[in-house]
């Protein structure tokens, strides 16, 4: 099946603030990624090792905080991420088991990149209390301060390293 | 008056059912505008694809507009809205960590769910490398504790913190993405690449 093209990125920009107004709108809070890989990383370890997330003061606080992980905003919106993309995908006839890489890099690099920069924005993200949809995009149109620090620091330093990891896109 | 939730005009359970609608809209826009491609999202650091820097701060402004829009008319009360706490050292260190992992894996989560909802193996190893970012965190956050709740500045809105007004900052953000997308444009001509077509017309 041919691939159909994408959309303008101008018209795609309004119905993604469109989507981020209803968001706001209806729940009072905007979009978020990083916050649903939370839910599942405590959920997963409460379920494997109960014990030392009784005894652990993180998890603690967490739970306290959070009683049913799973049951939150953030994982109710992922799941609809995957069906939302799903559908494009289906519609745009671009549903494919694939890796997807620089021509100039074998999959298996690919791969070990693609885990390591999960790894560094897993850590970061929660750090930073929010990845480039909650802490950024979501920041930076309700004004906060840390949404634009959140940015600059996100695609500044990508930028800057940009030089470093050229072979493993150009 | 919204926000609707927030306002108990709508259920806990329906709030939850809207963030699978907001997220079925969310993942469908991201993936029609080539989001789920690992290449195009890099390639807005080489310049040869600046679609992310244009649907980005479209979505930004068009976000900050709107939100200011429905104040004016009282469709919402901004008030009420979440406004991300700062923590001046975590919110550095944490967006720089991001950035690293951004160009070395190509996608941010969102993205890299969405583009593993079509089929990218790629994608689904970054998912997999966010569980044990995520992880090493947890476990180890007593080792970052301080660093994490360091320099607390509350929640301040970027225009307060200038002492300016909600509208001048948010029309200063239109100037300034105005800027951005045409150095966007300009990039992608100058630094486009034979083995990459997603974005010619």
């Amino acid at each position: 099946m041919k691939q159909k093209k994408y959309m303008n990125p101008y018209v795609g920009g309004v119905l993604l603030g469109l989507v981020l107004i209803m968001a706001f709108w209806i729940s009072g809070r905007g979009l978020g990624a990083s916050g649903a890989s939370k839910s599942v990383v405590v959920t997963a370890v409460k379920t494997i090792a109960p014990k030392h997330v009784e005894n652990t003061a993180f998890y603690i606080d967490y739970m306290e905080s959070h009683p049913k992980p799973m049951k939150s905003w953030l994982v109710f919106q992922m799941l609809g991420v995957v069906v939302g993309g799903f559908l494009s995908g289906a519609i745009g006839g671009r549903l494919k088991f694939q890796v997807e890489k620089s021509p100039k890099i074998t999959n298996r690099t690919r791969i070990i990149f693609a885990v390591l920069g999960g790894i560094l924005f897993g850590l970061g993200s929660q750090l930073g209390r929010g990845c480039t949809s909650g802490s950024a995009l979501t920041g930076m149109a309700v004004l906060s301060l840390s949404g634009f620090l959140s940015m600059a620091m996100i695609f500044g330093t990508a930028f800057a390293l940009a030089y470093f990891a050229r072979k493993l896109w150009i | 008056m919204g926000p609707l939730y927030v306002y108990d005009i709508i259920s806990e359970n329906a709030n939850f059912f809207f963030a699978f609608l907001i997220g079925i809209g969310f993942g469908f826009v991201l993936e029609i505008n080539g989001f789920s491609s690992s290449r195009r999202l890099a390639g807005m650091f080489y310049g040869y694809d600046t679609t992310v820097l244009k649907v980005f701060f479209t979505a930004a402004i068009v976000g900050a507009v709107g939100l200011l829009f429905m104040s004016l008319f009282n469709w919402i009360d901004l008030s009420s809205i979440y406004i991300n706490p700062t923590f001046l050292w975590s919110t550095l260190g944490g967006g720089a960590i991001m950035g690293a992992g951004f160009i070395l894996g190509g996608y941010c989560p969102g993205t890299s769910v969405c583009a593993a909802s079509i089929g990218k193996l790629d994608a689904l190893a970054f998912v997999g490398g966010i569980f044990i970012g995520i992880f090493i965190f947890t476990e180890g956050f007593p080792l970052w504790e301080n660093f994490y709740n360091a320099k607390y500045l509350g929640s301040p809105v970027l225009s307060e913190y200038l002492g300016s007004s909600r509208g001048v900052l948010t029309l200063l953000m239109i100037l300034v993405a105005l800027g951005m997308f045409w150095i966007g444009e300009w990039a992608e001509k100058r630094f486009a690449r034979d083995d990459y077509k997603l974005n010619q017309k």
